[in-house]
Parts: C-alpha cells; structure tokens; sequence
C-alpha cells in the first residue's frame, strides 16, 4: 500500500542523506521525496512517498525514528489528510488545434498558463499525485518537451501540528 | 560573578573532553590531520594513547575493551587512509551494538571537496555504519560534540559514533567548557518499559506449559545478567542465549540449555521448535539464529523486550511486543512473578513432563566428540583451557570453527567474558580485542582462541601487544584451512575445495620469537595439557600456542540454511530419525 509520511529533521550536514541512505541500504522502497527548512531554520519538514505491506511500513518508521536527528515521524495514513503536488510542464504547439488542446485541457485540469513564447507553453498545476498523473496522460506525447514534479506534500486536517 | 573561562586550542580541548568524559585509554594512529591533536597528546598524561600498528587493531581493540568493561572505547585516527582502515571495526561494532566513540581526522575546512590530500568523505563513507556521526564545523561546538558523540553512543541501544575533526578545528581556540548533562530533542531513548504490556506478558509467562527463554546480546550490553537470572529461577524454565548473549546466564547452571542457532546444541533447539511460550530477551532473531523463518516457533506466542523499537517485528511477528531498557523490563516483570509464583503451581505437572521431555533431547549428547584422539581435537583444547582457568578467563575469538567450538565448550559463567564478531564476522578481530581487554584488566587471564587464518590478519598488534606490555594467550587452532569454508564446501560443494587450504604459513613458533613473544607448538592430544598449563604460568608473557589439529573435524550439530530448528545435523556418523 502507498504511504505519505512526514517527518521533522535536524537541519544538520548529513541529515538528508541518512533518510535517502536508510531507503537504499534497507531496500525500502520511495516514491517521492521533497524537503524544505521549517518556520524554525534548525529543522527540515520532510515528506516522502513509499510503498510497502504493513510490516515493511512500520519498519521503515521505526527505522525512520531511529535515526539520531530525525525528531519526529508520521505516517499520515493514519490521520485525514489532504495531499498537493505541483507540476510544472513545458509543451510545444505544432499546429494550431494544438494551441486549442492545450488551453482546453488545462482548462479541465484547473492549471495554469504561467507563460507563452510563441508556440512555447509553460504550465502549472497543484493537485493530487493521480489527477496530475492524468493530466499528462491526457496530453498528446508529441506535445511535452520537460515534465518537473515536486513530489506529494501533505498536511493532516487535524487540530494539531506535528511539532517538536 | 560567573567564572572566567579557559582559552583552549582546539586539539586542547580534545585532549581535556576525554579526560573531563573519565576516558583512561586511547587507541590511535597518527597522521598529518591529527598532529595537533598528537602534540596536545604529547603535553598531557590523563590519557593514556596506545600505539596500534593498523587502524583497524585500533577498532578492535577499544571494541574488546568496550565488550569487557561497558565503557565506550574511544579510538583516533587520520584522515583518508586512517579512516578508511577503521571501517571494518567500526562496522564490526556496529553489528554489535558496541558502544565506540572514533574520532577521524579531516582536511582543513577549506579544502573539503576538493580532493585534497589523504581526503576522503567520512561522514558519508561511516554513515551506513554508525549510531551517528559528527562533523565539526566550528571548534566552539567540539566539546559538545564530544559530549553528545559519548551520550550517543553509550545510552539507548549502544553503537559507534564518528567525529570528524577538520584539522584546523584543532588549530582554532575558545573557551573550554564541558557540558554536564546533554539533551538531544530529536534523541531520547526509551528506558522503562509499558506496565500494561509488562502485565500481559507476565500473564502469558505464567501461563505457559511448554516455555522458553531465548535471550541475547541485549541482556549484556543492558546490565541484565542478575535480572535474567533471577527472572530465570523463579520460574524455573529453560534458558537458551544466542552466541552474542553466552555469559549472561551462567553456562554451568541446570537451566542452561546450552547455546541455540545453526551451531547451538540439539536440545536448545527443539525447545525453541516445541515451546508454546517464547520469551526473547535482548535478541534480535538474527538469521543464524531463527533458521527458516517460515519454520519458525510454530506453536509458540512471542513476547520480546528490545530497547530498540526496530528490532522488534523486523524479522518476526511478535504477540506481545515490550520496548524498554531489559533490567527496568526484568525488574518489573520479576516483581509481578514474585508475588504471584503461586500461579506456577498449576502448571507444574505439564512443566515437569516438557523438562524431561527437553532431558531426553540433551540425552544425545550432541557435542560429542572423539576424546580417544591422538590427534589433537579442537574441541578437546578449549575445553582444557576451560578446565584450566576456571571458567573464569576474558576469552575472545576470531570467525570460523574455533569461533564456534570456543561458544560450545568454554562455558561462560559470566557476562562480558566471551567477546566475539557476531554480527558481522570479522576475521582479524580476535587478536587486537585480547589486547583491549588486557588493557583494561591487567590481572585477568585473556585468551584468544583463533584460527591460523585469522590470527594472521591482524598479527602486525603482537608489536603492540609488547610495547604496551598485555600477556595474552593466543590459541591458534592450527587446521592448516579456513576450516569452516572447507566445511561448506564439505558439505554443499562436493568436497571442491577452492582456495580453502592455507598454504605457505608462517612458522608460528618463530613468528612469537621475532615479536619478542614465546611461542610453543603442540602435535599430539597427550601434550595439550602440559603445554596450556605452561602458558598459563607465564603470567606476563604474550604467548602463542600452535595447536595442530585434525584438519577433518566439521562443527555439530548444525542447521543448514532453509532449515528450521528440528532438523538439525548431529554429524557425519549420526542422524537422527
Ligand atoms: C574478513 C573476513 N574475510 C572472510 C571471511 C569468511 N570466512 C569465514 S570463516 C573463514 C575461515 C576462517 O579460517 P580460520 O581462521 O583458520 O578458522 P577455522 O574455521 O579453521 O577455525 C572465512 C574465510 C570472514 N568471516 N571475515
């Protein structure tokens, strides 16, 4: 099953990598990974991807909690939560019903022109992993010159923060 | 008024952290990244350096110390190379969870990245396996560095911690304060255990008709060996202790069935397939132990007290699991057991059946061996050197049969006796902890029992063994082969045996000489005795004895992989039915 699970870090040398170093030296699987400093500069809020039975899930928080500068972990499967992606796409119009599709199918997806240069569009879109998954399966292949993905954040919809 | 502080460089304040930390020995090796810290070495006598000749010797050695004593061993060393060479201890007491504090040398701040001269990346090279690991980036936060890197590595489930110390960090100054205390917000170990849980599990406890008590590493690394025990008697029930947990239940005690995994003894192992309550304790179900995990303890409930959440559930599933220190575990569940002991009298017929039933099992003798032997039997010297010391000797070992034959017939009464690579299985190992443990008990007897191919690996510490003056014994069980690979390629390989045979070996009698040590080679059964008497007398001499055994002899009884527990291999005469 997918997991979307967050954790605080130690904003220290080193400590980013002994989260990715823990996924490849215990063959953990991850999805995806994004991590920022928090509104406290000492820590990092990390959130990553992963998927895995229930034991290899609880292993790799234990696994997680165990690391010296991870502070705090979560696994926000257990919580409501809502969950955000941000796409950004470049696509190329080749012919004009190509100019159309474009604008039409952002359109559906609630995205966003951020930018045009000729036949250069510059695209974004936040929302779920799947919906963004779609939105490029929708897109003709011919049309997308570079895909960036941010990887899921996710937030509890809970009173309470996940704090130190 | 608040108290004006010392100036201290920065290898200074190395030099007055360990002092300020109680630290009396440490292992190192000089390089041009450290040779601040070595001049700041020079100028004091609160620690004592010993001199390795590797830096993988430095490793060990303060791991054997670490083993016997419980204090972390503490190790220095250069950068780039002198790094590299401590890996295979620090990974080696990683394993183990044996608490060491290696601090490495870096290039100045400057030059990280850039490939400098004897660079190497230590903190990413170490990472995979420590505790925690610690660049120093400003000389102002190097005593709590050192602090945290101690706090780290002793408390919770122990471990190497590496502090990497840029060679200009040791050039800086400030002022020198030592931290008394440490917190660490994202570090806190758990220590007593859930009383609820600790409830249900003395319940199940009591309950059970057919119990085990599996219990490891933990219980030694914990401080447990008088609660194991005392746990132990009052229920009455058989005890098994994996190969890193011999010594923390007396091994000449009725309850003791002896160790159990893929070289544990027969009985040792049936009680764990038959048993219907489990009680693992400071145990990691490692893989040479558990067999085949699908054949696992079949009928029994699980409960397992681990200080560390992770080692619980990892490998198997478990029905009550107990996260805690295991002497605050035991002191608990030992005081629920006292008072309600008489709930054992209802058991006690079904009880008495699994004990006899467990006394038939260790009817078959499955250690035995041929005492008849002209030819000297490997097993027939540990088991005189047992004799010989009382069961009482610090006795460390290499990886192979001897390893295997010293857990099987020394029998330890006494936690912190046996110190071996259990984890990882680091031949070379043997040596250089003697010589730790030495150091740390110069009254004690300490022997190594090796193999000819491991004892060479790290043979260059016999320099070191004389300079420092640590008489240790070494008991080189001679077979002329990597005897447990010959074994397996006895057993699984049709006989090829492919670069198993140990050819050109040194003259290990001279090789003794030209340390400066004694050595005596020993041919035949008859003169084992005599000549381990011998050596034992030469109280400050290191001395090296060559057993040369029967090259033939495998290790019984043995669980072969993707095996369980109840099919194990008495030998090449036995089978069982
Ligand atoms: C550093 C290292 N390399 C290789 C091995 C694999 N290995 C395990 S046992 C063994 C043979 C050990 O031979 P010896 O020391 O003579 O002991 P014996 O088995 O003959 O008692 C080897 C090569 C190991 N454990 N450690």
């Amino acid at each position: 099953m997918r997991h979307i699970i967050s954790l605080l870090l130690e904003n220290e040398a080193g400590s980013l990598s002994r989260v990715s170093g823990l996924f490849s030296a215990r063959a953990f699987n991850i999805e995806s990974l994004s991590v920022a400093p928090t509104e406290d500069p000492t820590m990092s809020r990390l959130t990553l991807v992963t998927t895995g039975s229930d034991a290899i899930v609880e292993q790799i928080t234990k696994q997680l909690n165990k690391l010296v500068d991870v502070i705090k972990v979560v696994d926000l499967n257990e919580y409501e939560h809502i969950e955000r992606e941000l796409l950004l796409i470049k696509l190329v119009a080749e012919v004009k019903e190509d100019h159309d599709a474009i604008k039409r199918i952002v359109d559906t997806f609630y995205g966003r022109i951020v930018n045009v240069n000729d036949n250069l569009y510059t695209i974004e879109i936040t929302d779920t992993c799947e919906k963004i998954d779609a939105f490029i399966t929708t897109l003709d292949d011919r049309l997308i010159l570079e895909v960036v993905r941010s990887g899921a954040l996710a937030i509890s919809l809970s009173d309470k923060a996940i704090q130190s | 008024m608040p108290e004006k502080k010392e100036i201290l460089r920065g290898a200074e304040i190395f030099c007055r952290a360990l002092k300020d930390e109680g630290v009396k020995h440490l292992f190192g090796y000089p390089g041009g990244a450290v040779l601040h810290i070595y001049d700041a070495l020079y100028k004091q006598n609160d620690v004592e350096h010993i001199l390795v000749r590797h830096e993988q010797g430095a490793t060990h050695a303060a791991d054997g110390y670490a083993r016997a004593t419980g204090k972390p061993g503490v190790v220095l060393v250069t950068s780039g190379p002198g790094a590299t060479n401590a890996i295979t201890g620090i990974a080696t007491a990683h394993m183990d969870s044996i608490p060491l504090v290696v601090f490495t040398g870096q290039v100045p701040r400057k030059m990280i990245g850039n490939d400098a001269f004897q660079e190497v990346d230590s903190i990413g090279i170490t990472r995979p396996c420590v505790k925690h690991n610690f660049l120093v980036n400003d000389v102002k936060t190097l005593a709590t560095i050192i602090k945290k890197a101690f706090y780290v590595a002793t408390s919770g489930r122990p471990g190497p911690v590496v502090v990497d110390i840029p060679k200009d960090v040791t050039a800086d100054s400030c002022e020198y304060e030592y931290p008394e205390n440490i917190n660490m917000r994202s570090y806190s170990p758990v220590i007593k255990g859930h009383s609820g849980q600790i409830k249900k599990a003395s319940k199940l406890i009591l309950s059970a008709k057919k119990p085990m008590i599996y219990s490891g590493g933990g219980v030694i690394l914990g401080e447990a060996s008088k609660e194991l025990t005392e746990f132990t008697r009052i229920l009455n029930y058989p005890i098994t202790n994996t190969l890193m947990g011999l010594g923390a239940y007396p091994a000449t005690d009725q309850q003791f069935i002896g160790m159990l995994g893929m070289h544990g003894t027969y009985e040792a192992n049936m009680a764990m397939h038959n048993c219907d309550v489990l009680v693992a304790i400071g145990a990691r179900f490692d893989d040479r132990v558990t067999g085949d995990l699908e054949k696992f303890c079949p009928y029994a409930k699980i409960i397992h007290i681990d200080v560390d959440p992770s080692s619980i559930a990892k490998n198997v599933p478990v029905d009550i699991p107990i996260v805690g220190d295991v002497k605050h575990v035991l002191k608990d569940l030992n005081k629920i057991l006292n008072s309600e002991k008489n709930k054992l009298d209802e058991n006690r017929n079904e009880l008495e059946l699994w004990w006899k039933q467990i006394r038939e099992w260790a009817s078959i003798d499955c250690l035995k061996y041929d005492r008849t032997s002209s030819i000297i039997k490997p097993q027939y010297v540990v088991e005189k050197l047992w004799e010989l010391t009382n069961g009482d000797a610090y006795i460390t070992s290499d990886v192979g049969q001897h390893q295997m034959w010293a857990a099987q017939f020394y029998k330890f009464d006494k936690p912190r006796r046996w110190i071996n690579s259990g984890g990882l299985g680091t031949m070379g190992f043997g040596l250089p902890s003697a010589m730790g443990v030495k150091l740390a008990f110069p009254n004690e007897t300490v022997a190594c029992i090796t193999g000819e191919a491991s004892l060479v690996m790290c043979i260059q510490e016999l320099s070191t063994c004389l300079q420092y003056g640590t008489p240790i014994k070494i008991i080189n069980l001679n077979n002329r082969y990597m005897g447990m690979v010959r074994q397996w390629q006895e057993f699984f390989y049709s006989g090829r045996y492919s670069h198993s045979y140990m050819e050109a070996l040194p003259d290990f009698v001279k090789m003794a000489e030209s340390y400066g040590h004694e050595g005596i080679r020993i041919e035949k059964s008859d003169d084992v005795e005599n000549a381990l008497k011998e050596a034992l007398s030469m109280k400050d001499k290191t001395v090296i004895m060559d057993f040369i055994t029967d090259q033939t002899e495998n290790v019984y009884p043995m669980i072969a992989s993707g095996k369980g527990h109840h099919e194990m291999h008495l030998s090449s005469e036995r089978e069982l039915a």
